[in-house]
């Protein structure tokens, strides 16, 4: 899969074999230590963030969180139960 | 008042199996529309991971849509829990900007039923504010929606079976030896007929 900058499409393919190696290998198995990737993935959020900037991409947008929040949508309740 | 849908669909893989590929699910074949794909930001807390990625799709709209919404692509902000002890995994996405003529928020769980069957509960709010025209885009939006379940479901099973299926072949390829072997390999064969079935049933069931 591409990143939104073209020149971030390598670091992208490099963190995210490392992020998938840590996930099943790692954090599924219950340790939580996330410092194996965070170099790589330092230096890949540097490259989207300015691939963003040149995009004029609303940041503060992105930064709000929802899920987990009070703002989350809620499904409505079902018919026939009370 | 946004229009509100929800679905339900199955995947004959274990939640850890059906998590560990859902950060590998594009591209497959139905998601050609999605042109890329990045993580925002990623974090643990509480013991559950947080990942918030950003990706562009392009914006496949009506002839009558297109004065209203013309842009080639939209951005979509997805927001993700892994909660690795209950098994459950929520993702909640929306689109970035144009949210004024159609915002499509859409909320997935997937939790765990057994061993190897994980369910998917997507539940989705479209709405518009086009004077005059919410109703309508409102009903293309949730049209849209429905027909772009079933490609999802559809894309990521097919990821699934790539990643998953060759594992289960190879239990059955060597020639057992001893009697352990030839006893797990027989579960396996067994294992894998049972996935087959309940594939065939859940893909009959989807049409």
């Amino acid at each position: 899969m591409n990143s939104i900058g073209e020149e971030c499409t390598d670091l992208k393919k490099k963190y995210d074999d490392c992020f998938n190696t840590w996930f099943s290998e790692k954090f599924l198995k219950g340790d939580h230590d996330d410092s194996m990737c965070s170099s790589i993935f330092r230096i890949y959020q540097e490259c989207v963030k300015n691939a963003m900037k040149q995009q004029n991409i609303d940041f503060k947008e992105i930064d709000k969180d929802i899920l987990g929040t009070e703002n989350e949508f809620k499904a409505p309740p079902q018919e026939g139960t009370s | 008042m946004a229009r509100y849908y929800e679905n339900t669909s199955t995947f004959n893989f274990s939640w850890d199996q059906v998590v560990r590929g859902y950060w590998k699910r594009y591209p497959n074949p139905q998601s050609t529309h999605v042109l890329s794909e990045d993580t925002w930001s990623r974090q643990i807390k509480d013991g559950c991971l947080h990942t918030k990625r950003v990706l562009t799709k392009t914006n496949r709209v009506p002839k009558w849509g297109e004065r209203f919404f013309n842009a080639k692509s939209v951005k979509i902000i997805e927001e993700s829990i892994v909660d690795p002890d209950q098994k459950v995994l929520i993702t909640y996405t929306r689109n970035l900007g144009y949210t004024k003529v159609m915002s499509v928020v859409e909320r997935v769980e997937y939790r765990s039923a057994g061993p190897h069957q994980t369910v998917a509960r997507r539940s989705a709010w479209i709405d518009s504010q086009v004077f005059g025209f919410s109703r309508a885009i409102r009903a293309f939006g949730v049209d849209r929606f429905k027909k772009n379940c079933t490609q999802m479901a559809s894309g990521f099973n097919h990821v699934l079976h790539a990643l998953y299926e060759r594992q289960a072949s190879h239990g059955l390829a060597p020639v057992s030896h001893t009697l352990k072997e030839m006893r797990s390999a027989a579960a396996a064969a067994a294992a894998a007929t049972d996935r087959a079935a309940a594939n065939v049933l859940s893909s009959v069931n989807r049409t």
